[in-house]
């Protein structure tokens, strides 16, 4: 079987600026693996051409073997960095038009999650809070029941409580046959829920390795290396 | 003693401890079911494959048994699962008594104060 991500020789350039710069890296199933590094170093150009919004200048990304397209789509859950769901829809329109757009969304959880939080169904979107808004985007994308979830700064408007059930909703819908892969400066927050990290640097991968063995090698958190790998 | 983990050393290791503390607490008794991967992993707030790592380790050693499609079970014998926390044991025991040096207490007044306090 082919590995579920594959990024060969990955290279996007805008214009004399290289975002991406022959990068490979390959993910299994069933992981949870954080794509760490400093601001611009490439992590959402990454994610943005596994989602199909970006085309590569050269080499590619493989999702089960495809490029991205309508069939990857399928099976990939993203979360983008900002708000993609408009203003004025509530919550229970969002459900709705989920359910009409992806076969494997399950609108019992996502009512679950919300009910749970107690985000009121008939609430239009532009009236909730910023980390509300942030819980809405998250609920509906974990919902699905995806291959592969691509999340892009998660839990950065939220508050620790919500942090927490965040990250027990992640851990709570891992399953053997998916990855999912965080972004996020947040690492001490979200390290222990980690099998994987991916450290970026100027377009490059500088560290692929388990959280284990970064803790056993360098006796140090992700947190911590992290911050010794990337000091100015 | 709840999942509190220290960020420096390897998370398998330190839920394998734990769960070996709970064993030679009794909190797990002797032929008791463990809790699932899937619930250690939610209320530990760790990822579930570190979890089944740690658990391997733990069959490995005698400590528990895995019993397929069913869960995990603590030993009758509870010794192996002493056994592996005979190390950090000596550890932290090493550390305390590197930390009452520092305070300038030598080995014959911490030794007192130890028998003093289980008292």
């Amino acid at each position: 079987m082919s590995d579920l991500l594959q990024c060969i020789d990955l290279t996007k350039t805008y214009g004399q600026i290289t975002a991406l710069n022959n990068l490979n890296f390959t993910l299994g199933s069933g992981k949870i693996i954080g794509l760490l590094g400093p601001n611009g170093s490439g992590k959402t150009t990454l994610i943005k051409i596994i989602n199909g919004l970006l085309t590569p200048t050269s080499g590619k990304v493989l999702i089960e073997g495809k490029e991205p397209g309508v069939e990857t789509k399928k099976i990939v859950a993203y979360l983008p960095d900002r708000n993609f769901l408009g203003k004025s829809p509530t919550v229970d329109k969002l459900v709705k038009l989920f359910v009409d757009f992806y076969e494997d969304f399950r609108p019992e959880l996502a009512y679950e999650m919300i009910d749970k939080l107690q985000i009121p169904r008939n609430s239009q979107l532009k009236t909730l809070s910023k980390g509300n808004k942030e819980k809405v985007c998250l609920i509906l994308v974990m919902s699905r029941n995806a291959k592969l979830y691509v999340l892009d700064e998660p839990i950065a408007g939220v508050d620790p409580a919500t942090r927490d059930y965040i990250i027990s909703t992640i851990i709570n819908n891992y399953n053997p046959d998916s990855s999912v892969i965080i972004s996020t400066h947040l690492i001490s927050d979200i390290e222990p829920v980690l099998n994987d990290v991916v450290f970026i640097k100027n377009g490059n991968v500088v560290l692929h390795n388990t959280v284990d063995e970064i803790r056993e090698e360098h006796g140090m958190s992700v947190d911590e290396l992290f911050r010794e790998v990337f000091k100015w | 003693m709840s999942w509190k983990l220290d960020k420096n050393r390897p998370i398998a290791v330190q839920i394998g401890e734990i769960l070996c503390a709970r064993i030679a607490a009794g909190e797990y008794p002797p032929l008791s079911k463990l809790p699932s991967v899937r619930t250690i992993a939610v209320e530990a707030g760790v990822n579930p494959n570190t979890v089944q790592k740690a658990i391997e380790v733990l069959v490995e050693k005698g400590v528990i048994d895995s019993v397929l499609g069913s869960g995990s079970y603590v030993k009758e014998d509870i010794s192996p699962a002493k056994e592996m926390l005979r190390e950090r044991i000596s550890d932290k025991t090493r550390t305390y008594l590197e930390d009452m040096k520092m305070l300038g207490m030598n080995e014959k007044e911490t030794y007192e104060y130890i028998g003093r306090l289980i008292k």
